[in-house]
């Protein structure tokens, strides 16, 4: 029997989001592929979360057990390399994120299986795994073909499948399976959850955001932005090199591994596109952009562009409102 | 602590424009500025201070051509002690499993504490060498490490997770940490240092040294091979506005006003 694994992910009790992604796009392979679909849960009390996921899938394969209450990629990879051995699916699908980050290259080498990473999309040609990426920050898409094996590993880009529930429920088969770990993983431990002290402003109900970019270049081209910001009546919120550099509390990050917006305007300034930005704010109700590079992923997301220099339009928009404002 | 650092010498194409070659298979490298990948300069500048607070050597090591010399020069002049650049036409066509591959077969026999690689490039973005590596090494790895304190015997790091918060995680040594940015503020590296660094010797070796046959690297030891470029669909139909500065400006202005935005 082909079979297609998804592994589900999930964090403090929930099953996140990119599962339900991934589940998706696993649902249309299989479909394609002739082949079942089954979704992998592994952890600790995940019985009662398994019960969820029968209409999604043929199989729930649920590994219980008390030596994976937290997350530890050392034992998840020895599990799943059992079943994956034992089972042997033509394609293994998890998530591009820390967990699918951490899991999956060294799982696919420990199998010697052939992976693709951080994938936008994938199908099986003449039974040949062809899968899309991007390169360069998302200014370039590239088909690539992965060498011919009995199973595959992929990565799936976060954000990129939206999430469906089958319109005909699966009614899969929920079957518990032996962890096989006999001892406790002494290499790695978690400790504990660090989580970001509260700031000040909320971004994610702010209705008017100015994002910032790295193009703003230099930590003395701050104030121009907040003087845009204020006359706009925005926030502002900003890409990941403006936090690692400091120029903004870690809270204004928007992205993947910052937060989620979606207001009313978001105006981006000078920033690139890369996807784990867009993955924040992509729902925003309208997006104005001005970069400079025509070419900028960013504006294949935007309402309205601007290719020019940011330090000859922002001053000269904050200039014009305020004097409408009087 | 001996520490390795592996680096890889990049394009910077945020602001660039990409022409796709003839081929269809890779982009023009003429005319685009190379420098250090952005996550190894953070794993560099890390390594260096480990290195100030607890003595050992720092050793970075890369795949590329000549070209990538210029990275290497910039990791010494940042502080690195030694250099190796692993170099062979046959190199070519390599995925991230194949670098991976070449990098282990040199590291397996130098001595280390701590292995630090970068969590993506920002040319390929495989986001996949490092974890490799440790595997074929059967070390212990962490990626999208935000922070390092180190033990006796173990590492205790932070892992950023989605959604700005973060796990810590405790690991045995010799592990591979896969750096994230804004770990630290690496250090301004002048031009003047890296010329001074012209004098450090950068070890070069090729495929004879790796003892990997000729089938196990580029694209034949590759799990990915590459068929196609092209430029990314657009998702929203956008509309440009045109004009100078005052004409523009007018323009937001008034899409603003007819959404009550403003
Ligand atoms: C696991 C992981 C998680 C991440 N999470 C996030 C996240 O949550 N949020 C996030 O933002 N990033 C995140 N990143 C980083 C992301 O990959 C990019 O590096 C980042 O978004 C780039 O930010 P940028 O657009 O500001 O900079 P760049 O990509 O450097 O782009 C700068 C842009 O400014 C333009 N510009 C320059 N000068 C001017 C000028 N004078 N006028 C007009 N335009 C100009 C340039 O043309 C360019 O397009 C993450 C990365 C990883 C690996």
């Amino acid at each position: 029997m082909t079979e297609i694994f998804v592994l589900a992910e999930h964090r403090q009790g929930q099953i996140l989001d990119i599962t339900y992604e991934v589940l998706t796009k696993g649902k249309e392979i299989a479909e394609k592929t002739n082949a079942k679909l089954a979704v992998l849960i592994l952890g600790k009390d995940v019985k009662e979360k398994a019960k969820t996921l029968p209409e999604y899938v043929n199989r729930v394969l649920v590994v219980e057990d008390f030596k994976l209450e937290n997350f530890n990629s050392d034992a998840w990879i020895k599990i799943l390399s059992n079943i994956i051995m034992e089972q042997m699916p033509l394609l293994t699908m998890m998530g591009h994120t820390s967990y699918g980050m951490e899991c999956a290259p060294r799982l696919a080498a420990s199998l010697g299986i052939p992976i693709a990473t951080d994938c936008i999309d994938l199908d099986f040609e003449d039974e040949n795994l062809v899968v899309m990426r991007q390169m360069y920050g998302g200014k370039v898409n590239v088909r690539a073909i992965l060498k011919k094996a009995k199973s595959y590993m992929v990565t799936v880009r976060p954000g990129v499948f939206i999430a469906r529930k089958p319109k005909i429920p699966f009614n899969g088969e929920v079957i518990e399976k032996q962890s096989l770990l006999t001892e406790e993983v002494t290499t790695k431990r978690f400790v504990e959850y660090v989580f970001p002290p509260p700031g000040e402003v909320d971004i994610t109900v702010a209705e008017k955001l100015v994002g910032i970019g790295r193009g703003i270049k230099d930590q003395a081209n701050m104030p121009m932005m907040e003087e845009f910001a204020k006359a706009i009546g925005a926030v502002l919120a900003s890409t990941r090199p403006v936090i690692d550099k400091g120029w903004l509390p870690s809270d204004r990050q928007v992205g993947s591994s910052g937060k989620t917006v979606k207001p009313k305007l978001y105006f981006a300034v000078g920033i690139s596109g890369a996807f784990q930005h867009i993955l924040g704010m992509k729902n925003s109700d309208l997006i104005i952009t001005i970069n400079k590079d025509p070419k900028a992923p960013i504006f294949n997301f935007s309402d309205y562009g601007i290719v020019e220099d940011l330090f000859k339009i922002v001053p000269e928009l904050t200039k014009r409102i305020n004097e409408l404002k009087g | 602590m001996d520490i390795i650092v592996c680096v890889k010498h990049v394009p910077e194409t945020a602001e660039a424009e990409l022409k796709i070659s003839a081929n269809g298979k890779t982009i023009e490298k003429t005319g685009l500025v190379f420098n250090i990948n952005e996550w190894d300069n953070y794993a560099v500048e890390e390594a260096v201070r480990i290195k100030e607070k607890f003595g050992g050597t720092v050793t970075v090591i890369t795949v590329g051509t000549e070209d990538s010399d210029y990275t290497i020069r910039r990791c010494l002049a940042h502080g690195a002690d030694n250099a190796i650049r692993l170099t062979d036409p046959r190199f070519e066509g390599s995925d991230g499993y194949a670098i991976a591959k070449i990098l282990y077969s040199i590291i397996r026999n130098l001595h280390y504490d701590l292995i630090l690689t970068g969590s993506q490039a920002g040319d390929d973005g495989y986001s996949m060498v490092g974890p490799t590596i440790a595997e074929m090494l059967n070390i212990p790895h962490v990626v999208l490490v935000k922070k390092i304190e180190l033990e006796a015997g173990i590492a205790r790091v932070h892992r950023e997770l989605e959604g700005g918060f973060e796990e810590v995680v405790e690991v045995k040594l010799p592990a591979l940490l896969a750096v994230q940015t804004g770990i630290n503020e690496p250090r301004y590296v002048s031009i003047t240092s890296i010329r001074r660094a012209m004098q450090k010797e950068i070890k070069v070796m090729s495929l004879a040294d790796t003892g990997l046959s000729e089938n196990e690297v580029g694209e034949a030891g590759s799990w990915l091979k590459i068929e196609k470029l092209h430029a990314p669909p657009v998702e929203k139909q956008i509309e440009f506005l045109k004009g100078n500065s005052e004409e523009v400006a007018a323009k937001i202005i008034k899409i603003l006003r007819s959404r009550g935005l403003i």
